[in-house]
């Protein structure tokens, strides 16, 4: 299976996510620079963290007009898998891949630090290697990670079970403990926390990095199903 | 005839006007005078610190390249880049924008010696948070350096912050910034090779920064005035572009040198460019790209917009360096091109506005600065211990000193810094240095900024050893060889005799202390004239260090593991509470000697130590310095919730024993079966060892001194910063 990591200037956590697909759970990834108009025979984007365009105005908000958003919403339309962390969260919800929209956080401050997570749905391609209510413990590094939603728009989340990730302990103030959520197809994952910074013991855990496993044992059952 | 009044805006004396006069055999244009005028400031020239900068050891155990812009050391095949800058004036005016152009200022320093940036750190000072002013300070400043280091993906890993009355008026904000490339991809600051391209990249020339290191840098606050407008703004996003952009155009072969503009923006990297490549230059600023209309010649060469740089490329290869200036949407124009005469010329509106000897602008004048002692230091460092009354009760005492804002958790100020971006951050901020992988090695780095600025009132040349001493104590704790040292000398007038003196001292002393360590100071910065109208800052000669771990997987840090483990301290206990945060705290006295300091002793410590955690002997180990033993044991219980019994060290009084500073200690917990094999080490290497207790239980106690719940200690630490803000 071959991975992409959307490059927008001002990411900042492309070469992190590079170097987990590829030093960590060694398979195939690219770079795609976000003016990039044509997407060929990737299996996974993923949308990294970072500050894209600075995000001088809402997070997300210009790099949702990048060149490259229209393939990837094609490419999302299409059943390809989509995972956005953070500032990529935020670009997926800007882009109407996922519902929603972020706040600044609770406290007006950017918290960089561990939580801890539940995982609330494990039916999806990016949650299935962990178990139901299992807690990661994972950093996360953002100034506007307090999702909202509106009531009917909630309901819908939790009728659909795609709330994936809760925090135990809310940091940011997002509705209903939010931290992760899919689409209602479950193949566009959008969370807060960075399971790249936990996919390795040296970096004081790896309990993110089921993420990534998750993602592969999914597509390789795909392609024999294929 | 240049007015007087001109010339002395500028920050120019008589004596030196003359001299460009001289120089120049006519009278200056006012491009060329202001050329001058940034180019001589202490920022940029170093006319009064210089002489004693050049004895500042320049090499140590670890090869040391030490580079125009900065300097560092090689690891194997690897160049490791680090240096540290103040940007204490700009900070005092404008505490956001400050802080936030000081970290983008010293990134720069790193990318254009060819070395992606890896790490920050910071050390601040400000006045006591008792004033609203330094809160705000303080709140300023932590949100400019989140501002712009979280943007650019440059993890903020560590650094230090301290409260004193001395900065009061005069806050320090010293950034510090670590880079990592091959040795091979290495970049120089110098243009040569006649009819080659010089390149102006990055953002347009406004006039914001005009003056900022001539004016605001190198001269003192005095009271009621507007400095603002000489303080740049930083657009972190741009940073981060031309972050990624140099590295490209680096890549590429094709760069002969690269410089920032960052202190007197064009005027300082075109002729420093030159000067370092033996060359002239000429320039065109017709081609400069401006942001605002109407801007004079001396308002382009003098302006401190941020996020610019000049690039001397290879005749032919421009278009394709343009190309990826574009790509990451900068600017990326040719302004000028390598001349042999070794002069810089400016051109502008078809005049030529200056044309001067390249070395008579990089070369500032050297003044030699009269240094006598501070009257009345005699009197303060005489403390008798028998007018300190010794405290009824230490619970009390131990809480107080806990919640002192230099003291006290500074979790408020690294979590809202990205201190783990780049997937490097092995021991996160909160242990005694930061400690990052190399990736692509089995090796570590570890990164500390020390200084009690206390002792160095009280005693300059011991304060400065100590700053060394403890800044290598810091990395051995880490697991790390002490390997090189850039420093942030941060100090009052030098124009007055007794400022001068501590200058001298203090660099004697870390002199001294770096060669008794065997490393070298590859890199540095002087700030001068830190200053408010109540008198000089205490002298802060910051010391930034970095250590090499051989072996990534043995890295210690400073908190408690396992319940059940002993607790040692290794090194002397001795009577002395001069310069304490106990005695400042509890007494309300900055008074007596900065205690002893035997650097064979320290040596020898942190040999026992730095063994005993390659022979995984250890399961942590944490410095003690200020509020002594009392203060380090309860810092090494907070991370995992685990309490201590300890007894007390006997033969000094029971507050020395408590809170005093001894230098040279530092606390380990080991395993029971481990403890006889330290002990043996201490032994063979003539260091105390001292059993002080064991780990375990919810309680925090020291014999019959100290008894509190660690959760009492934890509210009290915990909050003592944070209450403030």
């Amino acid at each position: 299976m071959k991975f992409g990591v959307v490059v927008f200037p001002g990411s900042n956590c492309d070469q992190d996510c590079f170097h987990v697909v590829d030093q960590v759970i060694k398979q195939p990834v690219e770079f795609i620079w976000h003016k990039t108009t044509k997407l060929d025979n990737f299996d996974c984007l993923i949308i990294p963290g970072g500050f894209s365009y600075g995000d001088y105005l809402r997070c997300g908000a210009i790099a949702r007009f990048s060149p490259i958003m229209e393939p990837v919403i094609r490419f999302a339309n299409n059943g390809g898998l989509v995972i956005g962390i953070c500032n990529g969260f935020q670009i997926l919800l800007e882009a109407g891949l996922l519902p929603g929209a972020m706040l600044r956080n609770k406290n007006l401050h950017f918290i960089c630090k561990f939580v801890n997570l539940r995982v609330e749905a494990t039916d999806t391609p990016f949650s299935s290697g962990y178990n139901k209510g299992q807690i990661l413990h994972i950093p996360i590094a953002h100034n506007e990670g307090n999702y909202y939603i509106d009531d009917k728009g909630l309901a819908g989340l939790k009728k659909n079970n795609q709330i994936v990730f809760r925090y135990v302990n809310n940091p940011n103030g997002a509705i209903d403990d939010i931290a992760g959520i899919v689409n209602k197809n479950r193949n566009v994952l959008g969370m807060m926390p960075h399971p790249e910074r936990c996919s390795e013991d040296a970096l004081g855990g790896s309990d993110g990095r089921m993420v990534w496993e998750s993602i592969v044992k999914w597509s390789k059952k795909k392609s024999t199903a294929r | 005839m240049v007015k007087k009044e001109v010339y002395s805006a500028l920050g120019l004396t008589d004596a030196e006007y003359q001299k460009i006069e001289q120089i120049m055999g006519r009278e200056p244009s006012s491009t060329e005078l202001a050329m001058f005028s940034v180019e001589w400031s202490e920022h940029c020239g170093y006319p009064r610190s210089r002489n004693l900068l050049k004895l500042l050891p320049k090499e140590g155990k670890y090869p040391a390249l030490v580079g125009e812009d900065s300097g560092g050391i090689i690891v194997d095949d690897l160049a490791i880049i680090f240096k540290m800058e103040s940007h204490n004036h700009p900070s005092q005016v404008e505490p956001k924008q400050g802080a936030a152009t000081g970290v983008g200022g010293i990134i720069r320093d790193i990318f254009t010696a060819g070395a992606r940036p890896i790490a920050s750190l910071n050390s601040l000072r400000f006045g006591l948070l008792t004033e609203p002013y330094n809160r705000y300070l303080l709140k300023g400043v932590v949100e400019g350096i989140q501002f712009y280091g979280n943007c650019l993906g440059v993890p903020t890993v560590g650094g230090e912050i301290y409260f004193d009355e001395s900065y009061s008026g005069n806050c320090l904000v010293n950034a510090m910034s670590i880079g990592v490339c091959k040795k091979l991809e290495l970049a120089r600051a110098q243009a040569s090779g006649v009819g080659n391209p010089i390149m102006y990249v990055g953002s347009s020339t406004g006039r914001d920064g005009i003056g900022g290191c001539s004016v605001l840098a190198s001269h003192e606050f005095a009271e009621g005035e507007e400095k603002r407008p000489t303080v740049q703004i930083g657009d972190p996003f741009t940073e981060k572009c031309l972050i990624e952009a140099t590295m490209e155009t680096l890549a590429t072969g094709h760069v002969v040198g690269i410089k920032d503009m960052g202190a007197a923006g064009l005027t300082c990297s075109s002729a420093e460019m030159a000067y370092a490549g033996g060359s002239g230059m000429e320039i065109d600023l017709d081609n400069v790209p401006l942001r605002e209309q109407g801007m004079e010649a001396y308002e382009i060469m003098m302006s401190e917009s941020q996020e610019r740089m000049l690039v001397c490329v290879k005749k032919g290869k421009e278009k394709e360096i343009e190309k990826i200036f574009e790509k990451w949407d900068l600017h990326g124009v040719v302004i000028g091109y390598v001349t042999d005469n070794k002069k810089v010329k400016v051109n502008y509106q078809g005049k030529v506005v200056a044309d001067i000897d390249t070395e008579a602008l990089a070369k500032a004048p050297i003044y030699d600065m009269p240094a006598t002692e501070p009257e009345n230091l005699k009197e303060i460092n005489i403390l008798d211990l028998n007018s300190i009354p010794q405290p009824k009760d230490y619970n009390e005492v131990l809480l107080k000193i806990l919640a002192s804002p230099t003291i006290a958790s500074k979790a408020w100020v690294y979590e809202q810094y990205d201190h783990m971006v780049q997937v490097n951050t092995v021991v996160l901020p909160g242990s005694d240095a930061a400690v990052l992988r190399l990736k692509g090695t089995s090796k570590g780095l570890a990164a500390t900024t020390d200084c009690n600025s206390r002792y160095c009132f009280l005693n300059p040349y011991r304060g400065a050893q100590i700053a060394v001493a403890e800044a290598c104590r810091n990395l051995v704790c880490s697991g790390a060889d002490p390997a090189a040292v850039t420093d942030c000398l941060n100090f009052g007038n030098p124009e007055k005799p007794d400022r001068y003196w501590y200058f001298k001292n203090c660099i004697q002393g870390i002199v001294d202390a770096c060669k008794a360590f065997n490393v070298a100071v590859v890199s540095g910065n002087v700030s001068f004239y830190n200053e408010s109208p109540k008198g000089a800052i205490n002298p802060t000669p910051t010391i930034g260090m970095i250590g090499i771990l051989d072996d990534l997987d043995k890295r210690c840090v400073s908190h408690f593991k396992n319940a059940g483990d002993r607790v040692l301290l290794l090194g002397e206990t001795k009577e002395e509470l001069g310069g304490s945060e106990y005695l400042k705290v509890i007494h309300d006295k900055v008074a007596g000697d900065a205690p002893e300091l035997d650097l064979e002793k320290e040596k020898a410590v942190q040999k026992v130590v730095y063994e005993s955690i390659q022979m995984g002997y250890i399961n942590s180990a944490h410095d003690c310095s200020e509020g002594g033993l009392a203060v380090a044991l309860a810092e090494c219980c907070f991370v995992n919730n685990l309490g201590v019994a300890a007894c007390l060290i006997p033969g000094v009084r029971e507050d020395a024993a408590l809170f005093g500073e001894s230098q040279s200690r530092i606390i380990i917990s080991c395993g029971p079966d481990e403890v006889g094999r330290i002990e043996e080490l201490c032994v063979e290497n003539g260091v105390e060892c001292f059993n002080l207790g064991k780990v375990g239980g919810d309680k925090f106690i020291i014999n019959n001194s100290v008894s509190l719940p660690l959760e009492t200690l934890r509210e009290s630490w915990g909050k003592g910063l944070s209450k403030y803000v």
